[in-house]
């Protein structure tokens, strides 16, 4: 099949960006979305062209290097789906895309498709340590922790941290992300001690990066490749208040299924 | 690039951007409580004249002789005064913070889940300002009025919205106000924490009903007055 690209190219941090089209034929529909750009930048290569920069690693969708803004939709149009998952079957043949970075502040552009998310890492680094007794395997029954809480947390904790959600969003806020992340140690007995004190910190480095503010459109879990729920969201803003209301140092307590 | 924070931060209900909202949802809270009350207060007109004269009457003096005549009402005006401006502060609180977090916009990116009532939460909530600083021009002061006559609030709705544009004006200001409450209470409720998973099935839809049912008894008093029902 044969496709159309416009690709948003920028040669660094502060260089002005545009569009480049591209026209690709003789690519299979069963290939990837970034196979399909593998196969167009060694035909960059060939013609002596910058290939386009893009982020990828695992390409099985678990990782959360890949992204790009496809066609207005952050990871294309196929829900639950990371774009390195995506494959070109998804689109009619002749098909004409505009392919652009996750746009956010705190999301600077590096390289053409290639944004710094070490704002991510920043808002998880200040959610901090839990306390744990490291050392020996602890016996596996000492703490019990109930089946929907379990099945809940994982749910959370399926986030891969890819950035869909801070693209999707039209304020660009991060809280879909945050929320899982807070979410999911508050929901097991492990995450309680510093249960307040981990959302008022993650909270906290979340606005210093420059996210803008939730107002509950829903557009990130619609793009989430986890299909991370925004019920989340609302756990994080309860965590948030009852920290706020009562002080930090009292909000740690309670079992994280039932608060 | 941000630095990381160093050590516990402190949770902030009027810093942080979570906060900021948690003060629109109170404060939209309070406010649509009087939006359900102004309703329910303003069907009396149907009961005619004297009913709904007395009704404004009793407004001011309510709480007697405890309190005394007018206290109560400006004790609740003061509230929802307070109410609204901190209900603006932090929605342009939070506006700014959004329009700053995208310097570059996209080519595209296609609405997916969002409403219309979602996405017009913040010109909506600037119409519904201006409405309201009109509406009390008009009918609480008088000031706006074609023949405004202290005490006799009927007269004064009906010569208002007798003139067809004023009316229609109303009718969209209370959609506006339809659509604002819709993703509101939905959007309180998410704001402060509330939405359990059991409400998930159907909070979306109470708000809707809510917000169509205050929306279509707002529009009943224009229209009744349009079709000549009440004179
Ligand atoms: C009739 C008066 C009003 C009522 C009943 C009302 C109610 C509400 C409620 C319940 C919320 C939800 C808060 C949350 O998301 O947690 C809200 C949000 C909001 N309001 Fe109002 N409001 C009113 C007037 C205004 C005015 C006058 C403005 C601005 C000038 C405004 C601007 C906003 C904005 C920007 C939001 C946030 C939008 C969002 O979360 O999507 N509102 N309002
Ligand atoms: S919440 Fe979903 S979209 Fe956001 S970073 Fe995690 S996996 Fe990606
Ligand atoms: S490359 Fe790992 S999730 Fe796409």
């Amino acid at each position: 099949m044969r496709v159309t690209l416009h690709v948003w190219r920028q040669a660094g941090p502060v260089a002005l960006g545009k569009f480049v089209r591209y026209d690709v034929s003789d690519v299979s529909a069963d290939m990837s979305f970034l196979e399909m750009l593998d196969v167009l930048n060694q035909q960059l290569i060939g013609r002596r062209e910058e290939p386009i920069a893009f982020d990828h690693d695992c390409r099985e969708g678990i990782c959360g290097a890949c992204g790009m803004v496809i066609n207005g939709r952050p990871h294309g149009p196929q829900r639950a789906t990371t774009t390195c998952q995506l494959h070109l079957r998804s689109f009619p043949d002749g098909a004409e895309l505009w392919i652009e970075p996750w746009r956010a502040r705190a999301f600077p552009v590096l390289k053409d498709l290639v944004v710094d998310r070490s704002a991510f890492d920043r808002v998880i680094q200040a959610g901090g340590f839990i306390s744990v007794r490291t050392g020996s395997a602890p016996e596996a029954n000492s703490v019990a922790v109930a089946k929907q809480d379990a099945d809940l947390a994982m749910d959370a904790a399926a986030c891969i941290g890819c950035g869909a959600c801070v693209a999707a969003c039209p304020n660009a806020s991060a809280l879909l992300f945050v929320a899982a992340k807070v979410s999911h140690l508050g929901l097991l007995p492990q995450g309680q001690p510093e249960r307040a004190s981990r959302v008022v910190n993650m909270v906290t480095q979340m606005d210093a990066e420059g996210f803008g503010a939730c107002t509950n459109h829903g557009e990130c879990m619609a793009a989430c490749p986890k299909e991370i729920s925004i019920d989340f969201i609302a756990r994080l803003n309860r965590d948030y208040v009852k920290a706020a209301v009562r002080g930090k140092a009292h909000a740690a307590q309670g079992n994280g299924g039932a608060a | 690039m941000a630095t990381l924070s160093a050590g516990t931060t402190r949770p902030s209900l009027t810093r942080s951007l979570v906060g900021k909202k948690v003060v629109m949802a109170v404060t939209g809270g309070i406010l649509f409580l009087f939006v359900v009350g102004h309703l329910l207060g303003n069907l009396k007109v149907f009961q005619g004249p004297e009913h709904f004269n007395a009704y404004a009457e009793g407004l001011r003096t309510v709480g007697a002789p405890f309190f005394g005549r007018g206290w109560v009402l400006w004790i609740v005006r003061s509230v929802l005064l307070a109410s609204l401006f901190a209900h603006i502060w932090a929605a342009v609180g939070v506006t700014r913070a959004s329009w700053r977090a995208r310097p570059v916009a996209y080519h595209r990116l296609d609405p997916v889940e969002t409403t219309y009532a979602a996405r017009t939460m913040r010109w909506g909530g600037v119409i519904i300002f201006v409405y309201v600083v009109y509406h009390l021009l008009d009918l609480t002061f008088g000031r706006l009025n074609p023949s405004f006559v202290p005490g006799d609030v009927y007269h004064n709705l009906v010569a208002s919205f007798q003139r067809w544009p004023v009316s229609v004006a109303y009718i969209a200001a209370v959609v506006v106000v339809g659509l604002h409450c819709y993703h509101g209470l939905w959007s309180a409720l998410q704001t402060l924490g509330l939405n359990r998973p059991p409400t998930v099935a159907w909070r979306r839809r109470v708000a809707g009903g809510i917000a169509a049912a205050i929306t279509a008894g707002y529009i009943a008093i224009p229209a009744a007055v349009l079709g000549g029902v009440l004179r």
